[in-house]
């Protein structure tokens, strides 16, 4: 017995190896795929080593230094890369911290809309029935929404902030989730497999989450990776409107926000902060796409 | 085709109620006193407070203010802004031809440029001005719109002078609304240069707001396209010797263009989202900056109802583009 269930461990761990070198292989044949990975590792390592990278503190005021052009420009210091906003805050130190919010963001919002719409899907997909009208319902009365519209207001009533902001986007991404989540289960419930588990006596939710859910994971991942995009630009719109992140939080879409009066005055307040949102979208959507090419096994024929 | 419509309906009915329901239940839920926030008075005695409290209606049970509020809807009745004192509906259709306009131009915008460059990109897959295509596209996706709109008017307005930064028209011209468009007004007016005012003051916008759509639909016109050149009946059309122009333009594009079609209408509810963010910053008078101020003023009745009225569009566009898939594709209608 103990025999066999090490031989069936290792036959799994062999071919859980197979699939994620066939998977790179798909993955990597993407160049943008490729660029969009490096790009987000590196805004990852900016992140975290935000501290040892920046040059100064990211709320410093210098106030012999306000709207300082960046380094290149008439009048720029070598003190300040990338100048100095209204302030005298250093640009560039609060572009690296931006990034710890911008990714955070992304990722806590993701993780957050996917958890509660996988459950939702996964109990809506495998009930059906009563329960499954009642989910799909409330799901398309969110979706009637504009979702930021919807956010904007959510937060309106919650109060402005981020914590808040970041409740809002993951209220309105996650019946996307849903949707996903239950299709895919509808899909795999009568196959023989799920059959076979319930013959031999699996509980309702072990065949859910055990025996259903992990064979869902491919449009999820794909979906999980475009969701990340959306939730920095939704909370970015969110701060930009005064609703998000409040100054002097280094957070990119709150700093254009600050940075509107001055759009004809000095370029580098409004055009960096835009750039970094763009450049963190751009990569993870180029890498959205590569997943989906390498896990959508009917693209992969072709 | 009926049973259809019918099934359709069935399904947005209740969608409509429940959004009826969340429009209502946010006023509720607010932090802060609704016969406050509704009177618009800061301080005042407790005979004062039930008074307002009995004139509003508040010191009903729930449902049965529910009841009331659903009634008035259906009568047309969206309540009163606590800011113009103004019935919510006529501060509505006061503002929403703006809107129209400006989506309207941006989804002209989108479509005249995404489709042929996504039919092109199709024809000539993998190629220099596919790769080129395809990436310019991801960048416009990948958007973030508030700032796009702030560069344009940093190249345009400041650098170059090109465009106006802000407003539907210059303050030199002045004529009653007929239409509600700027465009069709100005050139009813006759005013000299009213027209090319009118027009300066739009694109700035509309391409702005064009931007998410117009990558979304060039990407999925290229999809639909791929899928299509790969089938039988396009092979077949061009075994029998068929131009490569009519292959593509009367065989492929057609079937193609089913699916951008039901992209295009879904792009619409994208439009009204872009159009909070487009019109916050090139001050366009329309319903986007409408909510958002009215979100900022805290003027409650606004945002309760301005939420469903727009729900309430996005929902008819959405039945309507279905209706239109269901007309164009028959296999849909079973």
């Amino acid at each position: 017995m103990t025999d066999t269930s090490a031989t069936s461990a290792r036959m799994q761990d062999s071919s859980r190896r197979r699939r994620l070198v066939e998977f790179w292989f798909y993955f990597s044949e993407n160049r943008g795929a490729v660029i969009g990975l490096v790009v987000f590792l590196l805004l990852v390592v900016v992140a975290i080593a935000a501290p040892l990278l920046a040059p100064h503190a990211p709320n410093a005021q210098y106030r012999d230094a306000i709207l300082v052009p960046p380094f290149w420009e008439d009048g720029g210091r070598a003190a300040f890369p990338l100048g100095t906003d209204a302030v005298g805050r250093d640009m560039l130190s609060r572009l690296l911290y931006g990034a710890r919010f911008s990714l955070f963001i992304g990722v806590a919002v993701t993780a957050l809309a996917l958890t509660v719409g996988v459950l939702i899907g996964v109990v809506a997909g495998y009930f059906r029935g009563w329960i499954d009208t009642v989910i799909m319902r409330l799901m398309d009365i969110i979706l009637a929404f504009p979702s930021l519209l919807l956010a904007l207001v959510l937060v309106a009533v919650l109060g402005p902030g981020l914590g808040n902001a970041m409740i809002a986007i993951a209220l309105v991404l996650q019946p996307h989730f849903v949707r996903l989540t239950r299709a895919a289960v509808m899909g795999e419930k009568g196959r023989e497999y799920v059959i076979a588990a319930r013959v031999a006596g699996a509980s309702n939710l072990r065949l859910m989450f055990k025996t259903i859910l992990p064979n869902c994971t491919a449009p999820l991942i794909v979906q999980a990776t475009l969701s990340v995009s959306t939730a920095i630009l939704d909370a970015a719109a969110l701060g930009f409107l005064g609703m998000g992140a409040q100054p002097p939080t280094p957070e990119w879409g709150t700093m254009l926000a600050e940075a509107r009066e001055f759009i004809l005055r000095a370029w580098w307040v409004v055009t960096f902060p835009g750039l970094a949102i763009l450049i963190a979208v751009l990569a993870i959507n180029l890498m959205g796409d590569g997943l989906r090419d390498a896990l959508d096994p009917k693209l992969k024929r072709s | 085709m009926f049973r259809f419509i019918l099934g359709r309906l069935a399904v947005l009915i209740p969608t409509f109620i429940g959004v009826s329901i969340i429009a209502f239940a946010f006023i509720r839920v607010l932090p802060g006193d609704p016969v406050m926030l509704m009177s618009g008075e800061r301080v005042m005695s407790q005979e004062r407070y039930e008074q307002i409290s009995h004139a509003l209606g508040y010191d009903r049970p729930l449902f049965v203010q529910y009841f009331d509020y659903l009634g008035g809807i259906l009568t047309g009745d969206f309540g009163n802004s606590i800011v113009t004192r103004r019935p919510v509906l006529d501060d509505f259709m006061a503002l929403f031809p703006a809107t129209l306009e400006l989506s309207f131009c941006a989804m002209f915008i989108a479509v005249l440029i995404g489709v042929p460059a996504g039919v092109f990109a199709a024809i000539k897959r993998g190629s220099f001005f596919d790769q080129t295509i395809m990436s310019t596209a991801l960048v416009g996706y990948s958007m973030p719109i508030f700032w796009w709109g702030l560069l344009l008017i940093i190249v345009f307005s400041g650098m170059l002078g090109w465009t106006p930064v802000s407003g539907r028209i210059s303050l030199l011209y002045y004529f009653p609304p007929v239409t509600g468009f700027m465009l069709i007004d100005s050139l009813l007016s006759g005013q000299e240069g009213a027209f090319a005012s009118a027009a300066s003051h739009l694109i700035l916008p509309s391409i702005v707001l064009a931007t998410i759509p117009l990558a979304v639909i060039a990407r999925q016109t290229r999809s639909a396209m791929l899928e299509v050149l790969g089938e039988d009946y396009v092979r077949t059309a061009r075994a029998k010797g068929l131009s490569p122009f009519r292959v593509v333009g009367i065989h492929a594009l057609r079937n193609a263009l089913i699916p951008v079609i039901t992209t295009i209408g879904l792009q619409i509810g994208v439009m009204l989202a872009g159009a909070i963010l487009t019109e916050t910053i090139f001050s366009w008078p329309g319903i986007g900056k409408w909510m958002v101020d009215s979100v900022f003023r805290r003027d409650y009745p606004v945002i309760q109802s301005g939420l469903l009225i727009i729900a309430g569009i996005i929902m008819l566009v959405n039945l309507l583009v279905d209706l239109l898939y269901g007309l164009i594709n028959p296999r849909i209608r079973h």
